[in-house]
């Protein structure tokens, strides 16, 4: 097959229409119109036409006068003034006799006076109400023909030309409903040598797009010609059903302690300050609890058996070996209700669940935590921790920073570093640092220890080494899908959230 | 949490031991101090709420001296007999504690003054909770005739010039007039009595817990001896305070002196700076850390961090506040031992992993959604009462509550009783976006149950919001249907008196399905 001929098979049948009427239509809305087919369909077989190099679009924008409702009307009875005019003799007229004569409306009548005035065309006369008489200069012009008019003759839609007419356009514009002005594109086209070649062409042979049930049935396919499929072509574009992004990147979190051999924790957003504070021996008085950063909500809630034996720990320290803070414990304080400030509280509970013969056992959480924040481009007031615990009568240090650096490896940071750092619920403390690999430098991602015993004996009822971490996820989530406003992680925008690339861990 | 301001020379004197600057930076991360910044000669670190001890340069070289090998072991602090008093009137109800001491022999500059102002300040806002637990005192000891006595009386019955003032005003004014009047008057709501410091010549020195007296309590460079006092609602933070003090002091070149309190059932004397001993288990230490040290290494290590050993007992300086538990004194010889020199070790541990059945479900209907060419929307949990009712046509109905947050600083004050109100403005946020907008959420809403712990019952719910041209109640019930068939349940539908203005022909709605309920 040689080039015209290859091209010609791979025509797709919006084109077929659309080319043999450019032989004598070069403008989109005449092309539309003979392809019978709507313009939205002519551009795309007009845009296929011109990546192929047979045709060349033009587009200009363009000023157009439309002609209005009342536009209409002067167009074929006359202007109103003209007709107010030729109402009128050189006797004053009331204006009600001459509305009547010239077939007016009151309004108009009243727009016909000022508009005659202006042009020196009438006398008024007060007495004895309005009354209007025609001046010489109103009878000069009385039978002419006034620029307006003639401006109304034209075929509309008109091109607006705006040297000639601007003067009486601004005019006409000020008034009601007479014509308006719009821009518009005129899309014009231009026929490459390559399409006057293809004009020469026969494109009316039927070709098929698509075999359908019934050609196979009959076995007319075998008699048909099939349109060669243009692999190079662009489609539009169709939206798929998507996860959200951030869904994608948590499942990926969670199934990384779950590979682990970690428990998921899960549980209630609102929870008391006793099982998100107080049991995890964080004194009432603590400055972070003074802190605004805690929503509260209104309500008591109901302690759980324990609660006595967490408030002994603070006071005095009970059995656990400690001095405890040595504080009156305020039941009042720790039935507050609260939204969870972190994913610990889940570790508390689940602590406190917990039999001597689940052990070694380990516990993870992946959800949301609250900041009484204004929302900013760095500051949400939900947002993702993760948390950990294992609980492991042999669990030791080296073995938190072992399962941290396993967690992270995954997530592509290549080293974790500990330093020390002060939790009230952990001892020994520790910030966690992982190695950025592209911006070569130690970032800081939240907290992890070895819960303290007054932390763990009073909820487990025994001594236990509890190796915990809770820690921030925004910040490598955000980072993943170059978001630089936090925002922008739960600000719903449809485009994003169709066109958002895979989380590819 | 507090910074501290340090002067490097005077650190570098301290310590003993100049490093070089990558190293330093490197050792004051290591310790357990947060650096913030080392520039123009000044150190900044935060120091963590456990730590008081060194929110003063003097105690913070000291622990870095320490921790670097410089000067290590057991700090001795003598004390000597000033033999004055203070006399504590039963009256102080309010605030019925205090620990005093005298150091002298002290000099004075611009940089000693700003450096026991930061003390004092940085140590009232941390270990004294804003003045609330406790609040301290130096005044020059030439100003003062003892015994002193600490007293509550009426303040209209008092007048003093306040740190700061020109003249004397009535005491009863300093809460509304004076500065640190008006920072701390909220302590004193329930007063009707102001605890004082008076002395023996009925000067004023203080009033409590608001300011010294500008005549008797200022330090100048005249200064060569001071009484310090801490007065408080808890005796052992009273106690501690005076200690970390008065080692700050005292390694400033001061003698400190004891000064004998005089409670109406008991006297006190004051300070104490005998170390404190705790036995110390080493095998549960090692276990805890992972480590097999020998009581040698450990009693390095130890001295490394400021304490002594003694044959199976820790020393603990008086100006520790922070040891509670010997699981303490594990993380200080984890820090002398070096974070960065624990080895990370995966135990041969076997557990299994599960999810949780709820999430499994949820990643199921997800699924099926998803399945169904619907894009999933993540929206917050706090919302507006105007979004959640006003907006649905639901100002008067009693069981639409939305519940309210107490103190939110920002517009998003109630919990969501429903997702669809907010599925709905994201379809109003995306208006210049292609349709069909076809959206889900699954996620948490919350309802008052009086039944729950909290209150509150939580569920979670899934919405569905469907939005072109061409949608009808069939889409809807085809996406329900499609939803209970994976389930394999049978469903019906009944109508509800619900009358949501907003439910136009062109979105079509579901939240009727409660996940949970679904499933069991």
């Amino acid at each position: 097959m040689d080039n015209i001929q290859s091209i010609v098979a791979k025509l797709h049948p919006l084109e077929r229409q659309v080319l043999p009427v450019l032989q004598q239509h070069l403008e989109l809305s005449s092309v539309a119109t003979h392809a019978k087919l709507s313009e939205v369909e002519v551009m795309r077989a007009l845009q296929w036409l011109e990546n192929k190099e047979i045709i060349k679009i033009q587009s200009e924008k363009r000023k157009v006068v439309h002609l209005e409702k009342n536009g209409q009307v002067y167009k074929k009875d006359g202007l109103p003034e003209k007709r107010f005019l030729k109402a009128l003799d050189e006797s004053f007229k009331g204006l009600n006799v001459i509305t009547k004569k010239a077939k007016l409306s009151r309004e108009e009548a009243n727009a016909c006076v000022g508009l005659l005035k202006k042009k020196n065309a009438v006398e008024i006369s007060q007495q004895e109400g309005l009354s209007v008489k025609i001046t010489e200069e109103g009878k000069k012009i009385q039978n002419t023909q006034w620029p307006e008019e003639y401006f109304l003759l034209h075929a509309f839609p008109k091109e607006y030309e705006e040297s000639k007419d601007r003067t009486i356009v601004d005019e006409l514009k000020r008034r009601k409903d007479i014509i308006s002005v719009h821009e518009e594109k005129k899309v014009t086209i231009i026929l490459n040598p390559l399409g006057h070649e293809l004009l020469k062409e026969d494109l009316s042979a039927e070709v098929v797009n698509r075999l359908t049930p019934a050609m196979l049935k009959t076995g007319s396919w075998k008699e048909k010609t099939f349109r060669a499929y243009d692999v190079e072509i662009n489609v539009p574009k169709i939206h798929p059903g998507k996860k959200h992004f951030d869904n994608e990147a948590l499942e990926y979190i969670k199934q990384i302690w779950l590979d682990l051999g970690f428990k998921e924790m899960t549980g209630n957003y609102v929870q008391s300050a006793f099982w998100d504070l107080d049991a995890l021996f964080v004194p009432q008085d603590h400055p972070a609890r003074e802190m605004q950063d805690t929503f509260y909500v209104e309500g008591k809630a109901k302690l759980p058996p324990l609660w006595k034996k967490v408030k002994e720990v603070h006071e005095n320290g009970s059995d656990t070996g400690s001095t405890g803070w040595r504080y009156p414990f305020s039941e009042e304080e720790t039935k507050q209700l609260l939204l969870r400030t972190h994913t610990t509280v889940l570790s508390a509970q689940t602590l406190s669940k917990l039999k001597k013969e689940d052990l070694p056992a380990k516990f993870f959480a992946v959800g949301r935590v609250f900041r009484n924040e204004a929302l900013d481009w760095k500051h949400l007031f939900e947002f993702y921790q993760i948390d950990g615990i294992v609980v492991d009568p042999n669990a030791n240090l080296k073995h938190l920073k072992g399962y941290l650096t396993q967690f992270y490896k995954k997530m592509g940071y290549t080293a974790v570093r500990m330093r020390p750092a002060h939790f009230p619920y952990t001892e020994p403390s520790l910030e966690v640092d992982v190695f950025h690999p592209i911006k070569k430098q130690w970032i800081e991602l939240g907290g992890a220890g070895i819960f303290r015993p007054e932390v763990v004996k009073p909820l487990l009822g025994f001594e236990c080494p509890v190796l915990a971490w809770g820690q921030g996820m925004g910040r490598i989530i955000g980072e993943y899908w170059k978001i630089t406003d936090i925002r922008d992680l739960y600000k719903n925008d449809v485009k994003q959230l169709r066109e958002m690339k895979l989380w590819l861990k | 949490m507090p910074t501290i301001t340090v002067n490097q020379k005077v650190f570098e004197q301290l310590v003993g031991k100049i490093l070089p600057m990558e190293q330093l930076k490197d050792r004051i991360s290591m310790l357990g101090t947060d650096l913030e910044s080392i520039e123009n000669g000044e150190i900044n670190v935060e120091i963590f709420p456990n730590r008081p001890d060194m929110l003063s340069e003097q105690g913070f070289a000291r622990a870095f001296s320490s921790f670097i090998g410089v000067k290590t072991g057991l700090k001795q602090y003598s004390v000597k007999e000033s033999g004055c008093k203070v006399i504590v009137d039963p009256s102080v109800t309010m605030r019925p504690y205090t620990a005093c001491a005298i150091v002298k022999n002290l000099t004075f500059d611009d940089e000693r003054i700003r450096q026991i102002m930061q003390i004092q300040e940085k140590l009232a806002t941390t270990h004294g909770r804003n003045r609330k637990k406790s609040a301290y005192g130096i005044y020059p000891l030439r100003h003062i005739t003892f015994p002193i006595s600490y007293i509550a009386k009426d303040p209209k019955t008092i007048k003093f010039r306040p740190l700061g003032f020109e003249a004397e005003i009535s005491a009863a004014d300093v809460p509304e007039l004076h500065p640190k009047g008006k920072a701390y008057q909220h302590l004193t709501k329930e007063w009707k009595k102001f605890p004082f410091l008076i002395d023996a010549k009925n000067n004023i020195m203080c009033m409590l817990p608001f300011t010294n007296s500008n005549d008797t309590g200022k330090v100048d460079i005249a200064t060569t001896e001071v009484f310090v006092e801490c007065t408080g609602t808890d005796l052992h933070n009273v106690e501690v305070a005076l200690n970390i003090i008065t080692t700050a002091l005292a390694d400033m070149g001061g003698e400190v002196y004891n000064v004998e309190i005089v409670y109406p059932d008991k006297i006190m004397i004051t300070p104490n700076l005998l170390p404190k001993k705790m036995k110390v288990d080493s095998t549960f230490i090692n276990k805890l850390l992972g480590l097999s040290l020998k009581e040698k290494e450990m009693t390095l290590l130890l001295e490394r961090m400021g304490y002594g050993y003694d044959n199976g007992n820790v020393l603990i300086p008086a100006y520790r506040a922070d040891i509670l538990h010997q699981v303490d004194l594990a993380e200080d010889v984890a820090i002398a031992y070096g974070y960065e020199n624990f080895k990370e070790t995966i135990p041969n541990v076997a557990t299994i992993g599960e999810e949780d059945p709820l999430e499994v479900f949820n990643k199921k209907i997800r699924g099926v959604l998803i399945g169904l060419q619907m894009l999933e929307v993540k929206n917050y949990h706090l919302s507006t009462k105007e979004e959640l009712l006003d907006k649905m046509n639901l100002k008067n109905l009693k069981e639409h509550t939305a519940i309210p947050l107490k103190n939110a600083l920002g517009e998003h004050n109630h919990l969501r009783q429903w997702v669809i109100p907010c599925l709905l403005r994201v379809l109003a946020d995306n208006q210049h976006h292609e349709y069909p907008q076809n959206l889900f959420e699954i996620g948490r809403v919350f309802s008052p149950n009086k039944k729950t712990e909290t209150g509150i019952e939580e569920n979670e719910h899934l919405a569905v919001a469907l939005c072109h041209e061409k949608v009808d109640f069939t889409e809807i019930r085809q996406i329900l249907d499609t939803i209970f068939s994976s389930l394999a349940l049978e469903y019906t539908v009944k109508e509800t008196e619900q009358n949501c203005s907003c439910c136009s022909c062109y979105v079509g709605i579901i939240d009727a399905c409660c996940c949970n309920r679904i499933r069991s």
